[in-house]
Parts: structure tokens; sequence; C-alpha cells
């Protein structure tokens, strides 16, 4: 027996168990109703005091056992976790059962339990954010162990099979040593994304302002649905649009002009990112302007200005706290994107300013030194950790400075 | 001064200029916003030029003859010119067919065959690997109306393949299903309990809001994160075997967890004050506040949040890859810790397939996948503009 037959003979066991509690529960408070009493609560709370009092200390044991088991402390066969909860489970439908009497406050004790139930769903949820972090962490200090931080941050080679070849066993004159210098690696990450930025602000800012301050309202019930669907397009499937499409438009146009592109050149990525993000920026910059309350609108025409006008010196102008802050989500997201740059970037890291020849991201790298088949505990995964807690930190600063930002600027024209 | 001074010359300059500045400056946010749909256009016409083809594919016929010989090397079954132009695929089925159907044994019969991926894309016009000779015989073949396009079923009821012409999504679709069946179960339940305990119950302090910061940021934290504690916590720590449905299932519903959250909170506030006034004035407690009144009228909300975040899961591929679903899986999963493939990541093992036939597939793969998540997104909105309540 197994733990997964373990889980389903105690889910079997219980189910069963628990929906007895309920209705004898409901059925005793009834009785009591039939003979006269006056019951504190609607008969149904007794069902759910039954219910949740037999159901809570078994499964409360179950968790208990289980978790010193995996920790090691004793040695519990599946066994006798499940009769010693299935036992517990019958003698607390007895006690529980006993309890039932008129003046029980079934709906109080019931109404605790529920809170107790959400609060834990919400930790639930906490959980995540700092499981993430923390599974991060761990293993990028371990990471930081084998390299260290400062070849990491300031290094220009990233030569990880190196250290592959070294965990073979071939450590000699000729293997080199293995090399973690993430320098060409963010400069690849920060030319896509600016290319990516190049293309998403100024075609998402304008969009915006157009379907904000001059289109009527066919064309805006005619144009949101088509942003909302780019929204919604899978970021692979703009990768193998990069990569087959737009990859080897990108070299003959090159190659037009006299100038010789990879296939994996920088810009591709760059620009299908950056039509990623056009409706990610027009719907934030949507909203940014169309918060700017109506009376500065109406102020500007009264001195006689043209509509373009009282965009470019009064609504762009009292927006800009909150349109930076769009682009840097903007940003952060265009960091953060994977698909595309992995099918369609360069696997070598390469320190250059041309964006015609290829380059690597940080989630390239990171895809990369996860889906290989070395070992869990050796640097070059790691490496992949070291690398996470990096885009963690930048993203994680990017969305807290722009959501205090957008926040602020939404209260200076709350009334 | 008279009070009604025409404008003079240099007035009238300035103001034709700021005229055209103003005509220049509509026309500037018109193309940009003509530029993104565009895109849009060009994007969808591009995917649907490359992949409609695979919706069809071409059969060759070919005298079959069924010997004791053809059993051990079904390849002997049909005449040895065109072994090469039909699939392998189908000869490996032969075997199987012979011994269920033993009486067909000595006969033989005249049979449409599914042609090899080559061949297909060279008789749909397409670049193919095609040798002169095997490009005259299939030319020949057509000339006499032996070759012709059916329906592709292949695409849709088999699995993954090494040969291009008889790989299917059903694999993958199937694995999806998995996948976002334990997301859901994982992440609409503790959402909305979580929303609600964040909107009815939870006490305005400093535990609270840093629950709400944490809840906004890890909303936009990059998904390929969330792979990294999948690989770390779940298969690292808890043992859930790699490229199984569960740990794929777990990792998209940590992801969809906030953004399910955020959405039904905003639908659970959007219900009036009035009504919870209203039920606790007739002596409901808080819980029957909730499940009575609050849930039912926010439930529309809820649910259109909740289908727009299961679409974004299903897109999703860069936290999967990471956790190990990107195998070569040519078998529908059995259970949740069976290996298991999802279409994004079918999607993304074919385009970087070397063989040229997978292009055409990967193309009508994303087809499949566009046509569902529109389809997912169109409904969200649907029942959003049906229920939605203005109070």
């Amino acid at each position: 027996m197994d733990s997964g037959n373990a889980l389903i003979y105690l889910l079997g066991g219980l189910i069963p168990l628990a929906c007895m509690a309920f209705f004898l529960g409901r059925r005793k408070a009834l009785v009591q109703e039939a003979q006269g009493h006056k019951l504190h609560s609607q008969p149904g709370f007794y069902g759910w005091f039954a219910f949740t009092w037999m159901v809570i200390p078994p499964l409360g044991l179950s968790v208990v056992l289980a978790s010193l088991h995996i920790a090691g402390l004793i040695n519990v066969p599946p066994q006798v976790l499940v009769a010693a909860c299935l036992t517990l489970a019958a003698l607390s439908l007895v006690a529980s059962l006993h309890m039932i009497q008129p003046g029980l406050r079934a709906r109080s004790r019931v109404e605790q339990v529920i809170r107790w139930m959400l609060f834990t769903a919400s930790a639930i949820s906490i959980m995540t954010t700092v499981g993430i972090v923390l599974s991060i962490i761990f293993e990028a200090i371990k990471f930081f162990n084998m390299v260290s931080l400062w070849e990491f941050i300031t290094g220009t080679t990233w030569s990880p099979d190196a250290a592959f070849l070294s965990g073979a066993g071939r450590t000699g004159e000729e293997a080199a040593k293995p090399e973690f210098g993430s320098l060409p690696i963010f400069a690849g990450t920060f030319m896509i994304t600016f290319i990516a930025m190049l293309v998403a602000i100024p075609v998402g800012l304008f969009s915006a302002i157009y379907m904000s301050e001059y289109a009527s309202k066919t064309v805006r019930e005619m144009a949101k649905p088509m942003l909302e669907i780019l929204a919604g397009i899978p970021t692979v499937v703009y990768g193998f649009f990069a990569a087959i499409t737009v990859s080897p438009l990108v070299v003959r146009a090159a190659e037009s002009i006299g100038l010789e592109a990879a296939y994996t050149n920088a810009l591709t990525p760059g620009l299908v990112m950056g039509i990623m993000i056009i409706p990610f920026i027009s719907s934030l910059s949507d909203d940014i302007i169309n918060s700017i309350p109506q009376s500065m609108r109406e102020g500007s025409y009264a001195l006689g200005t043209t509509k373009s006008e009282t965009i470019k010196r009064v609504l762009l102008p009292a927006a800009l706290p909150g349109i930076v802050s769009a682009f840097l989500l903007g940003v952060s997201r265009a960091l953060g994107e994977t698909m595309i740059v992995v099918m369609a970037a360069g696997l070598r890291p390469n320190l250059t300013w041309n964006p015609l020849e290829g380059m690597t991201t940080v989630t390239v790298r990171i895809v990369d030194a996860l889906t290989g088949d070395t070992a869990f505990d050796s640097a070059e995964t790691l490496s992949a950790f070291g690398l996470g807690l990096a885009l963690l930190l930048v993203t994680l600063m990017l969305n807290i400075v722009s959501t205090i930002v957008i926040r602020r600027f939404k209260q200076q024209y709350e009334l | 001064m008279s009070p009604k001074q025409p404008l003079d010359r240099n007035g009238l300059k300035l103001m034709r200029r700021r005229y055209r500045k103003e005509k220049r400056f509509q026309v500037y946010c018109l193309t940009a916003l003509i530029l993104a749909c565009l895109f849009l256009v060009l994007f969808l016409g591009d995917i649907i030029a490359k992949g409609h083809s695979a919706f069809k594919q071409a059969q060759i016929k070919v005298e079959v003859t069924y010997t004791e010989r053809s059993k051990e090397i079904p390849l002997t079954a049909v005449e040895r010119e065109y072994t090469s132009i039909l699939s392998r695929g189908w000869f490996r089925t032969l075997p199987q067919r012979l011994n269920t159907h033993p009486e067909l044994l000595g006969t033989s019969e005249t049979h449409w065959i599914v042609a090899k991926g080559d061949v297909d894309q060279y008789l749909k016009g397409k670049p193919n690997s095609l040798k002169p000779e095997e490009k005259e015989l299939v030319d020949q073949l057509k000339a006499e109306n032996r070759t012709r396009f059916i329906f592709n079923t292949y695409f849709f009821l088999n699995g993954d393949s090494r040969m291009p012409e008889i790989a299917g999504i059903k694999a993958a679709a199937i694995g999806t299903i998995y996948v976002l069946f334990l997301t859901m179960i994982f992440s609409f339940p503790i959402g909305v309990l979580t929303a609600i305990y964040l909107e009815e119950y939870a006490p305005d302090n400093w535990l609270t809001r840093i629950i709400e910061v944490n809840i906004n940021n890890l909303a936009a934290i990059p998904s390929i994160l969330y792979g990294l504690l999948g690989l770390a916590i779940f298969i690292n720590t808890f043992g859930i075997p790699r490229s199984s449905a569960l740990v794929g299932g777990l990792t998209l519903g940590l992801m969809s967890l906030p953004v399910i959250i955020i959405s039904a909170r905003a639908a659970i506030r959007a219900v009036p004050d009035s009504i919870r006034e209203a039920a606790f004035g007739v002596g409901s407690s808080r819980w029957q506040v909730v499940l009575h009144h609050v849930l039912p009228l926010s439930l529309p909300g809820i649910l259109t949040g909740s289908i727009i975040a299961l679409a974004q899961a299903m897109g999703e591929t860069a936290p999967l890859l990471i956790v190990g679903m990107m195998a070569f899986i040519p078998d529908a999963p059995d259970g949740f810790t069976d290996a298991a493939t999802v279409m994004p990541a079918q999607i993304y093992t074919w385009s970087s397939a070397a063989l040229r036939p997978y292009a055409e597939r990967t193309a009508a793969a994303i087809l499949v996948l566009l046509a569902v998540l529109i389809t997912m997104n169109a409904t969200a909105v649907l029942l959003r503009k049906k229920y939605e309540r203005r109070w």
C-alpha cells in the first residue's frame, strides 16, 4: 500500500463517515426540535457542526503523522495511519453527536471553522510567493557557493559546458575552467528588451491616445477586441512566427542594404516581443488617460487649444507618471518573456552592440540549463537559479515601483 | 480698437499651422492603431497560410499483396519502387492487421496508403527533400490519378510521432485537458476562498496589506520563475514525477492563482453593501451573507475571470518546459502521474524539429490552439455581457 493508495483509503473512509455525520447531526437536532426544545441555530448547522468536528481531528492527525514520517522522525506504515485516522474519525463522530444539544451555538462554531478555512486558503496563496522566493534563493545560494558573486556580475564569458566536462571527470589541461560571467547575457536581455520597447511604446501609446481621445464608439468597439486577441495569443505562437516568418525577412532585409545578419539575430525577437507588448502598453495607458478628470480637458479647450495641443500640453504631462509606470511594467514583462527568445534568439552569449548578431537572454539560458541532461547539483543547472534570482529581483523592483506610482497617480485625481 | 477685429495675416497663418499640426497628430495616432491591428491580421494570415494545408493529407493508390513474408517484413507487401514514397507508419500496422484478419493472407487489393511527409509536401507544392527520381515517380502517379488528398484524420486521432505524416495532436490535447483540470481543481477553490477572505472577512491591518501587495506582485512575476518553483519544490522536494500532468497542473495552478484572486475580488467588491446590510438586518451570519447573497451575485464575474485565467494557463509554455513537459510523448497519459505533454509544448517541439513537414503541422496545431483560446475568451466576454449588473 503506497502513499497514493493510503490517501484513497483515507478519503474513501472519511467521506462517507462525514456525510453520515452531517445527516445524523441534523437528525438529532430535528428530533430535539420535534420534542419541543428551542434550537439555537437552523438544523442544518447542527449537521455541519457534526461534519466539521468529525473531519478536522483525523485530517489533522494524518497531516501531523505524514509530515513526521516525511521528516523521518517516526516511521508510520500507511496501514497504521489509515486505521488510526479512521478510528479517531469514528470517536470524534460519537463525541460531536453527543455535543449536539438544543442550546449549542452551532452556527457560531461552524462560522469559526469557515473563517479558519478561508484564512488557510489565503495563507496558501501567500506561501506561493514565499515559496518562489525561498526556493530560488536556496538554490541560488548553492550556486554562489560555487561561483563568486563578483565573477557572476562582472565576468564577460559564460561557458558552463566546461563545468559539465569537469563534472564528467575530464579535468585535463585541455578542459577549460567553467566561467559564469553573466554580463553578456544581461546585455543581450536588455538589448532585446530595448528593441521591444522601441516598437511597443510608440505604437501602444499612440493607439491608446487615439482610442481614448479621438475614436468614435464604433471604432473603439472594433479595435478593442482586436487588441485583446493580440494580448491573448500564447507566446509560443509568437515564437513560431518570429522564428519561421520574421527572422528570414529580417535577414533578407539586412542583405538588401548590404548588412549581414544571423538567423538568430536580436532584432527579430525584439520586434515580435514589441508586437506582443503593444496591447499591454495600450490598455494600461488607456486606463491612465481615462482616469484624468474631464475638467482638465475642458479647461484646456476653454483656452482655445486644439485637441492635440490639449493632449500634448495637458493630458500627457498629467499622465506622465502613470504612463512611465506602464512602460516599466512593459519592460518587466519583456525581461521575463521566454518562448519568443527561446525560439528566435541565439544560445551563445555575445557581448555586442550590433542587433543583427545572435544574442542570448537570461530566460534562454535558464531554459537551456534546465532542459539538458546534467545532474541537478551541477553548477550549470544551479546557474539557472542564479539567473532566476536576478530576474526575480529586477522584475519585482520594477513592479513595486510602478504599482506605487500608479496608485499615487490615481489617488491624486480621486475626489 | 473695434471689438470685432478680423485675424491678421500672421494670425491666420498661425491658425492654419495649428490645425495642420492637429491633423498630423491625429494621423499619427490612427496610424499606430492601424499598425497594431495590421500586425494581428498579418500574423493570423501568415499562420493560416502556413497551416491550412496540414488539414489535408496525400494518399497514394497501390497494389498491396498480403503474404506470410509481408507479415515479417511489411515493406514487401507493395512493389519495391513505392516503398520510399509511402509512410512507414502504415506498414508498421500491417502485421497486426494480418493477425486480426488472417483471411487476408494470400490475397491482394488496391489500397489508398498515406504518402510520406515529403511526398505530401511535394504534392502541395512546398519545399521538400525528395530525390529527382522520387519526384518523377510521384508525378507519374499523379498523372495516372493515383494520388488524392483527404481530410487529415491522423492529425486529430494520433499522438506525436517521429514520422511527420502520421503525427497528430491527440496526446497533447488530452494532456492539456489533464493539466488544466488539475490547474482548475487547485486554483479555483483556493483563489475564490482567498478572495472571499480578503474582501469579506479580513481586518484592515498590516498583514492584510502585505497579502494584497504580495498577490498583486505574484501576478506580474515572469512565468518561467513558476517553473523554477515547480522544479525546486514539487519535483525535488516532494518527489512528484518529472513531466507528469500533476506537476504541470500544480505549477500552472500556482501561476493562475493570483489572476483568479484579483478578478474574484473585483467581482465581489462590485456587489453593493446595501445587499450585505439587508441580509445582516434579517439576522444572517457572515457566511450566510456570503453564501446566499454575495457569491451568487458575483459568480458571473468570478467565472469570467477564471475562464480568462484558464485560457492564459492553456497557452503557457515556459514553466512547463522547465518541469520537463517537452519530452517526446507519443501516447496520451493514463493518469495524473504519467508523463504528459500539452498543446503549446507540442507546438514548441514540432517547431524545432528538423524535418520540413513538421512546420506545416506546427502551424495547424497553432490554429487549433488559437481557435480554442479565442472561443474561451469569447465565452468569457459573452458571459460578462449577459450577466453583468450595474448597481
